[in-house]
């Protein structure tokens, strides 16, 4: 197979038009406005086979998923920021009727002040709406995790909507090198989608009731334990994808880490950048590794603690701050994760990247530097990288 | 799912996914009868048998009997006097409930 | 059903697919509007529900009186729930998935469709969505205990436009949710009541079997809200029409048609004087009412006659 270029959107785009999605619902918002103009292009030029709905907000392309997912329809659709913000509580009915729809989100920082550029602030904002979430790192992986999210997603033993994270302009704006999957490999990878309680004639149910105090904490806690079980099936999918394309993902992926002292855990574009500080360190003797979590929900507990066993210290880069709160989501949740273990690592968090802040190798290299430091100290301070102004 | 359990012996295990419902119309089986202060009576020296009671009842629980006399289904008759107010021939009267 | 020598039942289609057990309050004329729509739309039908009163009392988990496949989500959605539903089942046919096309209709209460679903009602719209739009319009936000609403009528009283002192309950007119339909050109637009059934059921057939958006307004006396004797739900739904409040008509595809003409109106007085809601209002308010109403027929007829 040929190696092509195409920017990190146009491969998304193409994974859900290799999966032969039913419906699109689609309403622009800069990053991610490239998937949908894209997808507009292949059903108007009979590429794609699918109903394309221009929705007149995010409320509505989200609304719109859930219709057609509950009528059995295999449906996909794209956002980013403000977008993902307005259709919050739209996110939330999603998981909890258990519908599959993917979802790929181009992140976004979040106004005020409005920025077009990438962080992870509006996924932070949604951790808890039940999706399971998904970060790319490249072009490649936008393409990939895009097909395999449907397989995931649609699995009759998880049945949850699935978000697949690729940063804003970071990652849709560029061109990188990536292997296509032909539709051979993908009709035989993915099975056609069944909803088990598909909205149809012939079998009337009633999708939607609403739960009395006595009843909705099961009702939550039924859906709760559901996703924390899919983990098993997301990694299941993943080895079965290996074996179509060659490559293999997995829930926290390592970076030079075998014998690794220290350990800089990332999400998202710039662990690319991370690789070459680790290898600039590497260069001089140091032993340092990196993490990368690429499943964010369900949250890999297992997978990091298994890696931060032997480390002595772990450095956090969020791409997002938590106003008020403990600094840095990533590294508060990675904290909490490790609270139990008997032996863990000293922690240092930083923020980066805010905005569309590029990080550069050097101060990726600082960072690691400046996180043993302050690790050693037993330090709190999270600091922000390029910050301007002390 | 069976509704006969009550609400409180449903564990988390039991319901379905997305909380669907799958028995279409199974509120039939909830007893709003228990609401009404008075109910309907017809009096069938007076019932011309159109139906019209049938028609407006907002519960629609209203339906003939074999002669083609109509009667309210006590187990849900909320008593809310419709009938007896439409009643062409005013052959149904709302008395109290004991 | 069994007797078809009797003679209402004979004129309707027999099942009830909206079944009895629902916690609608004494004497609801919405839920025998929902009744009555129901029982016109058939079997062969997918409801999209947005929040509010025939939502909550049709759905308590887990029982359910929709014995149609029925999807409920959130509020200001149900349009939009309708429009993935209307593109899903297109597809699917398309790709050999499924053999049926049911009717998608969407639902929802004055709040739902008015207020806070407007914009996803006017996307769909706009789109050209298959679909029927039944706005059951019990005048306020019933369910969550009568706020007012933009389809409130002028000087009714609700928590949030309260009568007092200083204020004679709602001081703007109902807003003119058909003529918004009609401003989209969809092809079917018509008003209802179920005071008048079988124009209701008639109205719903023919919305059905429109190609296209169709939006049926069903005015929905509400006991609890308007305060008055359950028993009335019905006789007050006549006066609105008789007094011009509510007139019945339907618009297709641009040419208005009423469908109850009275020569004379009766005087809005009649309609109000049995409701508490309007309980507070004095004669300069009634009249105004009255001014109200007799200009708002006029312009319709205008739309009729043109």
């Amino acid at each position: 197979m040929e190696m092509v270029g195409m920017e990190g959107s146009l491969a998304m785009a193409e994974a859900v038009r290799l999966a032969n999605v039913d419906v699109i619902a689609a309403y622009p918002i800069t990053p991610q406005t490239h998937i949908v103009e894209r997808l507009a292009e292949m059903v108007a030029n009979g590429e794609l086979n699918a109903e394309y709905i221009p929705v007149e907000s995010e409320h509505s392309a989200m609304s719109a998923c859930l219709g057609s997912s509950a009528t059995g329809a295999r449906t996909f659709t794209a956002t980013a920021g403000q977008g993902l913000e307005l259709m919050h509580e739209v996110l939330y009915v999603a998981s909890g009727l258990r519908l599959p729809i993917v979802m790929g989100v181009a992140n976004r920082a979040l106004s005020s002040p409005l920025s077009v550029w990438g962080d992870h602030s509006d996924v932070m904002a949604v951790r808890d709406c039940g999706w399971i979430q998904i970060f790319a790192e490249n072009g490649q992986q936008a393409l990939d995790l895009t097909v395999c999210a449907f397989r995931i997603g649609e699995h009759p033993n998880v049945l949850f909507p699935v978000m697949i994270h690729i940063d804003g302009f970071h990652l849709s704006h560029v061109v990188e090198p990536l292997f296509l999957l032909d539709k051979s490999q993908v009709e035989g990878f993915l099975p056609p989608y069944h909803y088990p309680f598909a909205l149809d004639t012939d079998k009337p149910v009633t999708i939607g009731a609403f739960t009395v105090p006595i009843l909705y904490t099961e009702a939550r806690k039924s859906m709760e334990a559901a996703l924390r079980s899919t983990r098993d099936i997301i990694n299941e999918v993943w080895n079965e994808f290996a074996k179509v394309s060659g490559r293999q993902y997995r829930a926290v992926e390592h970076y030079r880490t075998e014998d690794a002292d220290t350990l800089l855990l990332t999400m998202g574009s710039y662990s690319e950048i991370a690789m070459e500080a680790i290898d600039q360190l590497r260069d001089r003797n140091e032993k340092v590794g990196l993490i990368r979590l690429r499943l964010w929900r369900p949250f890999p507990f297992e997978e990091l603690r298994k890696a931060t066993g032997r480390c002595q210290t772990l450095v956090v880069l969020d791409r997002c701050i938590s106003p008020g709160g403990p600094p840095g989501p990533v590294c508060s949740e990675v904290k909490a994760a490790l609270y139990s273990q008997k032996k863990r690592p000293k922690i240092a968090g930083f923020i980066g990247g805010l905005g569309g802040r590029d990080l550069s190798v050097p101060e990726f290299v600082k960072m690691i530097e400046r996180g043993k430091e302050i690790a050693e100290a037993g330090g709190e301070e999270v600091e922000t990288i390029g910050v301007r102004g002390q | 799912m069976s509704t006969k359990r009550k609400d409180t012996d449903l564990t988390w295990q039991d319901i379905e996914i997305g909380a669907a419902i799958s028995t279409p119309g199974n509120a039939a089986e909830y007893k709003t009868g228990d609401w009404r202060s008075e109910r309907p009576i017809w009096n069938k020296d007076r019932c011309i048998k159109c139906g019209i009671c049938y028609l407006f009842c907002p519960e629609g629980c209203v339906s003939h009997d074999k002669e083609g006399y109509f009667e309210a289904d006590l187990y849900y008759c909320k008593g809310c006097g419709i009938c007896a107010r439409e009643c062409w021939t005013q052959a149904i009267s709302m008395v109290p409930e004991g | 059903m069994e007797n078809f020598a009797i003679y209402v039942p004979r004129l309707l289609p027999q099942k009830d697919y909206f079944a009895p057990g629902h916690r609608a309050c004494i004497g609801c004329g919405e839920a025998l509007a929902v009744r009555l729509v129901t029982k016109a739309l058939g079997r062969e039908v997918i409801i999209s529900n947005a929040t509010g009163c025939m939502e909550i009392v049709s759905s308590p988990f887990p029982t359910t009186s929709w014995r149609v496949p029925w999807i409920h989500t959130l509020f200001e959605n149900a349009s939009a729930v309708a429009s993935g539903i209307e593109a899903a089942l297109k597809i699917l046919n398309e790709k050999g998935a499924r053999a049926k096309m049911p009717k998608v209709v969407a639902m929802g209460g004055d709040g739902a469709t008015l207020d806070i679903g407007l914009q996803s009602l006017s996307g769909a719209w706009e789109r050209g969505h298959d679909f029927l739009y039944v706005c059951f319009d019990n005048e306020a936000y019933m369910n969550t205990g009568i706020q007012r609403s933009s389809g409130t009528p002028f000087g009714a009283a609700t928590t949030t436009s309260p009568a007092g002192k200083l204020s004679i309950g709602q001081t703007t007119w109902k807003k003119n949710m058909p003529a918004i339909a009609v401003a989209h050109d969809i092809p079917y637009v018509a008003t209802a009541c179920p005071s008048y059934p079988f124009d209701l059921i008639e109205k719903v057939t023919k919305a059905v079997a429109t190609h296209g958006p169709s939006y049926l307004h069903v005015l929905s006396p509400c006991p609890t809200g308007w305060r008055y004797p359950t028993d009335l739900s019905i006789r007050l739904g006549r006066l609105a029409v008789e007094t011009g409040v509510f007139p019945l008509y339907e618009v297709e595809n641009g040419k208005y048609r009423l469908n109850f003409d009275s020569s004379k109106l009766r005087p809005v007085r009649d309609y109000l004087t049995p409701q508490g809601r309007f309980r507070h209002l004095p004669k300069e308010e009634i009249e105004r009412i009255q001014e109200g109403v007799n200009k708002e027929y006029q312009k319709l007829k205008r739309k009729v006659e043109a």
